[in-house]
């Protein structure tokens, strides 16, 4: 008797095991196309933000590139590049560096540079800084973002890329210096980046396809 | 055990159990989302859904499960609902997910959702669990986005900032900036802020309760409710 309650608490238990998983799996296998699509919208989103949609005609999630190995963008994790062009001639690409010394850990970016080495803007894609201070620096919370439209390695030079504080051209945030320090410094990297590897950057997707 | 009216579990839920300032439960996720009343609504309209969903789920299954496995069983169907949730809005509303995804897995932290399957759920009928789901849902939401609105106001001066990220464009009309040029107050943003907020909170309520129940000392017995915290 006693042994036929336990299994009968057993297979209770069993039962709702598999019913909650098979719910989840089902859901899962319902939902994944659509997440995917949704997930590529939004890049693609965002990536136009970077690339004005007239400005190329190809597709840019399609034509990527994978570099690894370069600590220069702030991280070891492979670097997606997106490159956009028109008629065949490279344009702009929006590269994916890494702020590796936020406040409170990586900050992630998107940085989109035209051919001539220009930016055509930078955004904030993950960041985990303090909100109400260091969180300014994502595009929805205030326009600090857009300080480095249309700036270059030359606009400021070099030597001034950096916050007022350090002596720089670059506004810190009120309350906030350690964020906007670091944004400022990995896109400064990111252009110097691109500054010594354009041609690689732009080259056929041969030297390491992406997946 | 007889059943609570309706209006009881709603005036329960909402005020005299509520969730957040009497019962205290779900003070990770309540403490560490509201530094803005947006992020409040959010999380709380999230934990909503949620607590409808296992409410009903576990009130339907009650008279299935036996005693000794309940907590593992209640335990399971949240975590499905939560994960359900998730992927669901991920795929059909993913603009509002970009904004409350972030919430979503924090539902699960909340021990007031497992509290009201096992407190009430897992003993009442479906109607007064869905009712109940509601009304703790709501409760909560409504320390939630009050809290985050008084750390927003005392930290950064505004009210209601970023509501476009949640209503549109409609939302940008909701936002408002009550001081001007404020230099911010830190501590109200920071996690003590929530502690200290959170105090204020439960000490205004108790001093409303304390008032009430002096003005109808006889009701106040009878239900031997309120402030209790």
């Amino acid at each position: 008797m006693n042994y036929r309650q336990i299994i009968i608490t057993t297979i209770i238990l069993l039962l709702f095991a598999i019913s909650g998983t098979a719910l989840v799996v089902y859901t899962f296998d319902n939902t994944r196309e659509r997440i995917s699509a949704n997930e590529r919208a939004t890049l693609l989103r965002k990536l136009h933000q970077l690339i004005p949609q007239q400005q190329h005609d190809n597709v840019l999630l399609d034509d990527t590139l994978t570099i690894i190995n370069t600590p220069l963008l702030g991280t070891l994790e492979p670097v997606t590049v997106y490159r956009a062009r028109k008629a065949g001639q490279p344009v702009a690409l929006v590269i994916t560096p890494v702020a590796p010394d936020g406040y409170s850990g990586i900050i992630k970016l998107l940085v989109g540079i035209n051919i001539d080495g220009t930016l055509n803007g930078v955004r904030v894609v993950a960041h985990r800084e303090t909100p109400g201070l260091g969180d300014a620096i994502d595009e929805k919370r205030s326009d600090w973002i857009h300080l480095f439209d249309n700036r270059s390695l030359q606009d400021p030079p070099l030597e001034r890329w950096a916050v007022r504080k350090d002596g720089g051209d670059f506004d810190q945030l009120t309350g906030a210096t350690i964020t906007p320090r670091a944004v400022v410094k990995a896109v400064r990297q990111t252009l110097l980046y691109y500054r010594d590897n354009q041609d690689a950057l732009f080259a056929p997707s041969a030297v390491e396809q992406a997946d | 055990m007889n059943d609570p009216s309706y209006t009881r579990i709603l005036k329960d839920g909402l005020w005299m159990n509520n969730p957040g300032t009497v019962q205290l439960l779900g003070l990770c996720p309540l403490l560490a989302v509201t530094t803005t009343a947006i992020n409040g609504l959010g999380l709380g309209l999230a934990t909503t859904l949620t607590l409808v969903a296992s409410n009903v789920t576990v009130s339907l299954i009650r008279k299935l499960v036996r005693p000794e496995v309940r907590i593992p069983v209640f335990v399971l169907i949240i975590a499905s609902i939560v994960t359900v949730i998730e992927l669901a809005m991920n795929a059909w509303l993913h603009d509002l997910y970009l904004i409350l995804g972030i919430f979503i897995p924090l539902i699960v932290t909340n021990c007031a959702i497992i509290g009201r399957a096992e407190s009430f759920a897992s003993r009442q009928s479906v109607d007064r669990a869905l009712l109940d789901g509601l009304a703790m849902g709501i409760g909560f939401t409504l320390v939630l986005v009050t809290l985050g609105g008084m750390r927003e106001l005392i930290g950064q001066g505004t009210l209601l900032a970023h509501a476009n990220l949640m209503f549109g464009a409609f939302g940008e009309h909701l936002s408002l900036t009550l001081i001007d040029n404020y230099r911010g107050f830190l501590l109200a943003i920071l996690p003590p802020g929530a502690f200290l907020g959170l105090g204020f909170l439960i000490a205004g309520i108790n001093i409303i309760n304390a008032r009430r129940e002096r003005k109808v000392a006889i009701k106040a017995v009878i239900a031997g409710q309120p402030a209790q915290a």
